[in-house]
């Protein structure tokens, strides 16, 4: 990572033309090889889970078209409908690139929607904190402290023994989990930016709390939770398939990538090794590519690493 | 000091008392016990039976009542799939879990040190590199699919190590534990090292920046200059400062480790307290389930008190009274 900051600098030094921010940004972004590599898979991820209906040769989750007769086919065999199982079928008769595309659509959306919503949570609790001060950000602190004490693993495990399992409820226990890492990050930029002359300025002109701290405040706080929120959701689509792994997340009819390698655990001691090492892999890929463009963002919009 | 000690310690009961509320009304709304639990062709008078003994006819405030008052006297009500007590079966589930993670812990700084070691002595090296790109690996990777992984190549492939269960228990100087057999030993060498793969990448990275921190430093130059040798101020110089810091943070993981077992352990039928935790949650074992989480939050709020206890020693720059307020 080190020799791919001192590209960066070195790129930002030499441009004498005008650049808006966003190009400078695009410019220092794919400076790296492996940032854009792992964004190039992590769009390419996300583009199969959506057109996996187009794209997949059987719905493995529609009854009628899975056959018992295909069950535990290695990868390469053909099917008994006659197209070719290239990663092979899982004790059930599902063809696995159809599952694991599938799988995909789910662990992505419920990874998404909890990150974006304790993105917005998050969000709004840091602000306030940051922006009431007091006894309010003390207490607000308080409960971000005591919640971060706890591993998010520990909180989410908790939450969907107490609640049972189902799509909203495993968003809910994601949330939750996560939350307090936003508001962390959005009170400790926001404090900063809160003593800046332009914050000082608006108020001079009259401009209502709610302006400034929505409309001057935020749009200043939005890198450093850019690269939490990534990170956040590499680690939320890991639970989830943890917590699905261990049967407690997704039930069977929501079947996530967690649940697939549950599934194919039972087979892995007789040697049946793809029903759970390819939706692994799917799994590994996601979660590292997003890790990697996060890791780069993060170097890219610090502002102590700029000349 | 005393006083921030009170004042966590209370602000501790509140947060358990908070926990206990959640998870009790939390549990009991999901699901019904009771049909995991009589034959499937009891008829209404033996379910009814079972419901009562059980204490579910009762209004769910109620039940919560005698809980609390069962719970203030060490009483956190009886398993309804073993029917002992569900802090006796906790307990009893405990020193294996106790086991695991200490293992982990050590397997961690056996490996991490020494490969943070490298890779701070040579950063440019590309054997420390390939450190490194394992280090980033390693916190990424889903720990329940590196078990599956351990399991597929060195118990199935390899055949080198059994793939699950705890082996024979042997004792030493009054300790029982199956770190003292060989068969003990090869059972637990998967688990601990899947347990361990997180905390390896964390020794590695806090002992390779402590070393490139160090070896910039005066002391280091003024070592050179009186002429000890390379091996000498970096056995003796070098180690001991960074070791301290490295090692106690290492210590402080142990309650992540435990949190982090639930995992493990149902991968490779480990019994200890989160496997049971998992089998409880999945048939409805609610006492069992509400006296884990109660534990395991108790636990935590120990360890973290004794983290900023540790913290304000070793780094005097740290002021309890700050955190406190």
């Amino acid at each position: 990572m080190s020799d791919a900051t001192s590209e960066v600098v070195a790129v930002s030094t030499a441009p004498a033309r005008i650049e808006t921010p966003f190009q400078r940004f695009r410019a220092e972004f794919f400076e790296s090889k492996i940032a854009t590599t792992a964004l190039a898979v992590f769009l390419i991820i996300v583009t199969l889970a959506i057109l996996a209906p187009w794209i997949t040769p059987q719905n493995p989750y529609d009854l009628a078209q899975v056959s018992v007769l295909d069950g535990r086919l290695p990868p390469g065999s053909e099917a008994f409908d006659g197209y070719t199982m290239w990663l092979g079928s899982d004790g059930a008769g599902r063809d696995l690139y159809s599952a694991i595309l599938y799988g995909l659509r789910i662990s992505l959306s419920v990874g998404l929607a909890s990150g974006v919503i304790a993105l917005l949570i998050g969000m709004a609790v840091g602000l306030i904190a940051a922006y009431m001060g007091g006894r309010t950000e003390a207490f607000i602190m308080r409960v971000v402290d005591l919640q971060l004490s706890f591993p998010a693993s520990l909180v989410a495990l908790m939450l969907v023994a107490a609640l049972g399992k189902g799509v909203d409820k495993i968003i809910l226990a994601l949330v939750v989990a996560q939350w307090a890492y936003y508001a962390r990050t959005v009170r400790a930029t926001a404090l900063v930016e809160r003593n800046k002359e332009y914050v000082e300025a608006a108020q001079c002109l009259g401009i209502s709390r709610m302006r400034i701290v929505f409309r001057h405040i935020l749009p200043n706080c939005m890198a450093p939770l850019i690269v939490v929120g990534t990170v956040q959701t590499a680690s939320a689509i890991s639970l989830e398939a943890t917590l699905s792994f261990l049967g407690v997340g997704l039930p069977q009819t929501e079947p996530s990538i967690g649940v697939l390698i549950a599934n194919g655990f039972e087979y892995m001691l007789s040697g049946r090794y793809w029903i759970s090492v390819f939706p692994g892999l799917a799994l590994l890929m996601t979660v590292v590519s997003i890790n990697l463009v996060g890791d780069h963002l993060r170097d890219v919009l610090n502002p102590r690493l700029k000349k | 000091m005393t006083v921030f000690v009170i004042r966590r310690l209370l602000q501790a009961l509140l947060v358990v008392f908070l926990m206990s509320v959640i998870v009790f009304f939390g549990v009991n709304i999901v699901g019904d016990p009771v049909y995991m639990l009589v034959s499937p062709d009891a008829d209404q008078a033996d379910i009814a039976a079972t419901i009562e003994r059980l204490g579910l006819d009762r209004p769910i405030w109620e039940q919560y009542w005698l809980f609390l008052k069962g719970a203030a006297q060490g009483d956190l009500g009886n398993s309804f799939i073993f029917g002992e007590p569900a802090l006796q079966l906790i307990l009893h589930h405990m020193p294996a879990t106790m086991e695991l993670a200490f293992t982990a812990l050590m397997l961690a700084i056996i490996i991490g040190i020494p490969l943070g070691l490298y890779a701070g002595l040579y950063p440019d090296n590309a054997i420390s590199k390939g450190i490194m790109a394992g280090s980033i690996l390693g916190f990424s990777l889903p720990t329940f699919w590196v078990g599956l992984m351990l399991i597929m190549l060195f118990a199935v492939e390899l055949g080198w190590v059994p793939a699950t269960g705890r082996g024979d228990m042997g004792s030493l100087l009054g300790m029982e534990s199956s770190l003292f057999t060989r068969d003990g030993l090869s059972h637990i060498f998967l688990p601990a090292l899947n347990l361990a793969l997180l905390k390896i990448s964390l020794a590695i990275r806090l002992t390779r920046a402590g070393v490139r921190e160090a070896m910039g430093q005066d002391y280091v130059k003024y070592a050179r200059a009186k002429g000890l040798s390379t091996r000498r101020i970096i056995f003796v110089h070098v180690m001991k400062n960074i070791m301290i810091p490295v090692v106690t943070v290492m210590g402080l993981e142990f309650g992540s480790l435990i949190g982090f077992s639930v995992v493990t352990e149902t991968i490779f039928a480990w019994p200890g307290m989160g496997k049971l935790l998992i089998d409880a949650i999945l048939q409805l074992d609610r006492p069992v389930v509400v006296a884990y989480l109660m534990i395991i939050v108790l636990f935590f709020i120990v360890i973290n008190l004794i983290v900023d206890i540790v913290y304000s020693i070793l780094d005097p720059r740290v002021r309890i009274q700050d955190q406190g307020a």
